[in-house]
C-alpha cells in the first residue's frame, strides 16, 4: 500500500509524465519559437500591405499560406511531387552542415568555418570524381572513392582550427573565418590551375565544373526519381539520416562522445580526469569538417549540380546556413534532421512567392530569423514549461 | 605605391571602426557576433537615407553633409538594431552566439525583403557618386596618401577612435564598462548597474557597427547595398581578436590586414619603390596567391602571439544577480 503512493507521487500521470520528459520540453519550446516566427512575418506583411498602397491586403494572407505551404503550395501534383523532391535533395546537404555545427556546438566549439570546409569537400570529391575514367573503373566505386575522399579533406580541413586551439590557444573561430577565405581562393586557384580538364567547355558554362554525371558518376537514386518525376532526387537524404542517427549515438552513447563533451564543458577538469584534451579538441573540430564537408560531397556528387569554381570572392550560404539549422535544433543530431527539412520546405513556399504576390522568396528567411531569435532563449520557454509542472505538483500534494 | 596605400586606408577604416565596435560590446562582457548583420543593417537604412535624400534633391551640391549625416542616421540605425541583441541577451539571458546568428540572418534578410519590394531589384544603387575629399592635388607622396582620394569618413573615424580610446581608458564609465566585461558581480558589488553598462557597451558597438557598414557600401562597395557587406563583419572580429581586445593592437591589426588584403587586387600594376618595374607582376604568381596572404599572416601572428591573448573574463556569460 505505502509502495503504491510512492510510486504514484513520483509518476503521476502519463500526460505529465510526457510533458516533463526533456526531449518533449525541447520540441515544444521549438514549436513555439516556430509559431512565433510565423507570426511575427505574419504581422510585417499584413502591417506592409495594410500601409502599401500597391499591395492589396489579399496578398498577406495568400502570401502567408504560400509560404507555410511550402513546396506544397506549389499547384498542380506534378509541381508538388517535383518541388517535394527536389526539397530533400537539398536538405541533405544542409543536414550536414547542420550537423557540423551542432557536433561541435556540443564539444563546446564555435564551428563558423563550415563553408571553408564544405569548399574543401567540393573540390576533392569533384576531382576524385572527374579523374578517374568509369571506363575503367566501376563508377559506384569512384562514388564511393569521391565521397569518402570528399570527407577526408573536409576532416583534414576542420582539424586546422582544432590544431590552433589545442596547440596555440587561438580562438577558434578567428581560425575558422581565414581557413573559409583561404579555402575559397585555394579551390580557385587549383581548378584555375588544372583548367580545361574539369571546367564544363562542352556545355559552353565555363564558370562552373563539369558535373559529375558527364564521368557517369551519380549517387544512386534507387527509384526514387520514378516517384519524384522531374526532380533530381537521389538517396543522399538517407544517408545523412544514417549518419545524423550515428552522431547521436557517439556523442550520447559511447565514450568517446562523453570525452568529446567533457573537454567542451572544462577543458581543465577533463584532462584532470586524465583525457587527452588535446586531441579530443582537434578531433572534434575534424568530425565537424568532415560532416559540413560530405554534405558537399554528396551534394556535387548527385551528378546534375553545377560547381561555381571561381569562388574566391564568395563563401556558399550552405556553409553558412548550418548554423540556424544547428541552434534550431538545439544542436541535437536527430533534431537536425527535423529542422533542416523544415528550412527547406519554409525556403521552397518563399520560392513560390514571388509568382503569386508582391513579396519575394526573402520573407522566409525573415521568418527563419526571427525563429532562431527566439530560439535564443528557448531555454526561457522551456524553463516556463517546468514552472508550470512544479506549481501544478505544489496544488494536488495530496495525491 | 602612393595608390596601395591609399586603398588600404580606404579598407581599413571600416574594419577599424567595426573592430572598435566589437571591442566596447566585448569589454563590457556581451558576444557581439552580429557585427556583420548590424553592418548591413546600418548600411541599408543609410543607403535608403541617402536614396531619399537624392530622390528629393535635397542637400544637392553638399555631398560631404550627405555623407557624414548619412553615417550618422546609419548609426543611429545600428544602436536601435543591435537593441534587439542586447534584449535577448542582457534581459533574457539568451544565448549571445544565438541571439546574433539571429541578427546577422535577420539584416540581410529585411534588407533584401524591402529593397526588392520598392525596388523591384536585388540591389540598392545610390544615385550619385559620394566624391573623394581632395584637398589638394599638388602634394608629395606622403600628403597624398592621407589626403588625396581619401573620403570624409577617414578622418571622422580616426578621431572617433582616439575619442573612443581615451573613453575606454580615461573615464570612469569606460572603467566600469571594462569591470563588467571582466567581473560583473565585483562591479555590482560596489554599485555598478550592470545590466545598463552592458546595454551601452552594445549600443555603442551597434552604432559603429551600422556606421562602420554604410561607410563600407559608400566607400569601399561604390555606393551599392546588396544585403551584404562580404563577411566585413566577422573579419572585423577576427581584427578585435587580433587586437587582444585593445585598441591600438585593432588599429594596427586593421592597418596590416588592410594593406595586405590590397596587394590582391592591385599587385599586377604595383610599382612598390617606383623604377616603374613592376616586381610582384613579374613574380608570375596567381592573383590568388596574393589574396589568402592576408588570412595566413593573421594565422601565423596569432600563432606566435596567443599566449599573450586573454579575452575579457566574463564575455559570453549572461549576468545573474544571484550567481555566486
Amino acid at each position: 500500500m505505502k509502495n503504491k503512493t510512492s510510486v504514484e507521487r513520483t509518476s503521476p500521470c502519463l500526460a505529465v509524465r510526457i510533458l516533463r520528459s526533456e526531449a518533449v520540453r525541447s520540441i515544444l519550446s521549438s514549436v513555439l519559437c516556430i509559431i512565433g516566427g510565423i507570426l511575427v512575418g505574419a504581422i510585417i506583411l499584413i502591417l506592409l500591405a495594410a500601409f502599401s498602397e500597391d499591395i492589396p491586403i489579399s496578398d498577406a494572407f495568400s502570401g502567408l499560406l504560400i509560404i507555410l505551404g511550402g513546396p506544397f503550395a506549389s499547384g498542380n501534383t506534378a509541381d508538388i511531387l517535383f518541388n517535394l523532391g527536389d526539397m530533400l535533395l537539398e536538405a541533405a546537404p544542409l543536414m550536414m552542415t547542420g550537423l557540423s555545427v551542432a557536433i561541435a556546438f556540443k564539444t563546446g566549439l564555435f564551428n563558423i568555418g563550415a563553408p571553408g570546409q564544405y569548399l574543401m569537400g567540393a573540390m576533392t570529391s569533384l576531382l576524385v570524381a572527374l579523374s578517374i575514367p568509369t571506363t575503367e573503373q566501376n563508377a559506384f566505386f569512384v562514388w564511393l572513392l569521391a565521397l569518402v575522399a570528399g570527407v577526408l579533406s573536409g576532416m583534414l580541413w576542420g582539424a586546422i582550427p582544432g590544431l590552433f586551439k589545442a596547440v596555440f590557444n587561438v580562438n577558434e573561430v578567428i581560425v575558422c573565418i581565414m581557413t573559409n577565405w583561404i579555402a575559397a581562393n585555394v579551390v580557385s586557384w587549383i581548378f584555375s590551375i588544372t583548367g580545361d580538364r574539369y571546367i564544363n567547355i562542352a556545355e559552353t558554362k565555363t564558370k562552373f565544373i563539369r558535373t559529375t554525371a558527364s564521368n557517369g558518376v551519380a549517387t544512386p537514386k534507387l527509384g526514387l526519381d520514378k516517384l519524384f518525376p522531374g526532380s533530381n532526387i537521389d538517396i543522399s537524404i538517407f544517408i545523412v539520416i544514417a549518419i545524423a542517427i550515428v552522431m547521436y549515438l557517439m556523442i550520447n552513447k559511447t565514450t568517446f562522445g562523453y570525452e568529446l563533451k567533457a573537454c567542451g564543458y572544462n577543458k581543465n577538469a577533463a584532462k584532470y580526469a586524465g583525457m587527452n584534451e588535446k586531441r579530443n579538441i582537434i578531433l572534434s573540430m575534424a568530425i565537424a569538417g568532415g560532416l559540413a564537408a560530405g554534405g558537399a560531397a554528396l551534394w556535387y556528387l548527385n551528378g546534375k549540380n553545377d560547381f561555381l569554381w571561381n569562388t574566391y570572392s564568395s563563401l556558399p550560404s550552405e556553409g553558412f546556413n548550418g548554423i540556424p539549422t544547428a541552434l534550431l535544433a538545439g544542436n541535437n543530431p536527430i533534431g537536425v534532421i527535423f529542422s533542416a527539412t523544415f528550412l527547406r520546405y519554409i525556403d521552397k513556399g518563399g520560392f513560390n512567392l514571388a509568382g503569386y504576390t508582391a513579396f519575394n522568396e526573402y520573407v522566409s528567411d525573415l521568418i527563419v530569423a526571427v525563429i532562431v531569435y527566439f530560439a535564443g532563449f528557448s531555454k526561457l520557454f522551456r524553463d516556463l514549461l517546468v514552472m508550470k509542472k512544479k506549481r501544478k505538483n505544489k496544488i494536488d500534494p495530496g495525491k | 605605391m602612393v595608390f596601395l596605400l591609399q586603398k588600404t586606408l580606404i579598407y581599413a577604416i571600416p574594419l577599424l571602426i567595426v573592430a572598435l565596435a566589437g571591442m566596447f560590446a566585448e569589454r563590457s562582457g556581451i558576444i557581439n557576433i552580429a557585427l556583420d548583420g548590424i553592418m548591413i543593417f546600418g548600411s541599408f537604412i543609410g543607403a535608403v537615407y541617402v536614396y531619399l535624400i537624392q530622390k528629393n534633391d535635397l542637400l544637392t551640391g553638399h555631398p560631404q553633409i550627405v555623407f557624414m549625416t548619412a553615417m550618422l542616421v546609419a548609426a543611429a540605425a545600428g544602436a536601435l538594431f543591435s537593441l534587439l541583441l542586447s534584449f535577448s541577451a542582457i534581459n533574457l539571458k539568451a544565448d549571445q552566439t544565438i541571439g546574433g546568428t539571429a541578427l546577422n540572418l535577420l539584416a540581410p534578410a529585411l534588407a533584401l525583403f524591402f529593397i526588392k519590394v520598392f525596388f523591384m531589384q536585388d540591389k540598392l544603387v545610390m544615385p550619385k557618386d559620394i566624391g573623394f575629399v581632395i584637398l589638394n592635388g599638388d602634394m608629395n607622396s606622403v600628403g597624398r596618401v592621407f589626403f588625396d582620394k581619401a573620403y570624409v569618413s577617414t578622418y571622422i573615424a580616426a578621431g572617433l577612435f582616439v575619442l573612443l580610446s581615451i573613453f575606454m581608458y580615461k573615464t570612469k564609465y569606460g572603467l566600469r564598462l571594462r569591470a563588467c566585461g571582466e567581473h560583473p558581480q565585483a562591479a555590482d558589488s560596489v554599485g555598478i548597474n550592470v545590466y545598463k553598462m552592458r546595454y551601452l557597451g552594445t549600443t555603442i558597438s551597434g552604432a559603429l557597427a551600422g556606421m562602420g557598414g554604410y561607410i563600407y557600401i559608400a566607400t569601399v562597395a561604390g555606393g551599392t547595398c546588396e544585403g551584404t557587406v562580404a563577411g566585413m563583419g566577422f573579419l572585423a572580429l577576427a581584427i578585435m581578436i587580433f587586437g587582444n581586445w585593445k585598441p591600438l593592437g585593432i588599429a594596427l591589426g586593421s592597418l596590416l590586414f588592410g594593406l595586405l588584403k590590397c596587394i590582391g587586387p592591385t599587385y599586377s600594376f604595383l610599382d612598390i619603390n617606383g623604377d616603374g618595374i613592376c616586381a610582384l607582376k613579374e613574380l608570375n604568381m596567381p592573383m590568388y596567391f596574393y589574396n589568402i596572404i592576408p588570412y595566413v599572416a593573421v594565422l601565423v601572428v596569432l600563432a606566435f602571439t596567443s599566449k599573450k591573448s586573454r579575452a575579457p573574463k566574463a564575455e559570453g556569460i549572461p549576468y545573474d544577480k544571484g550567481a555566486r
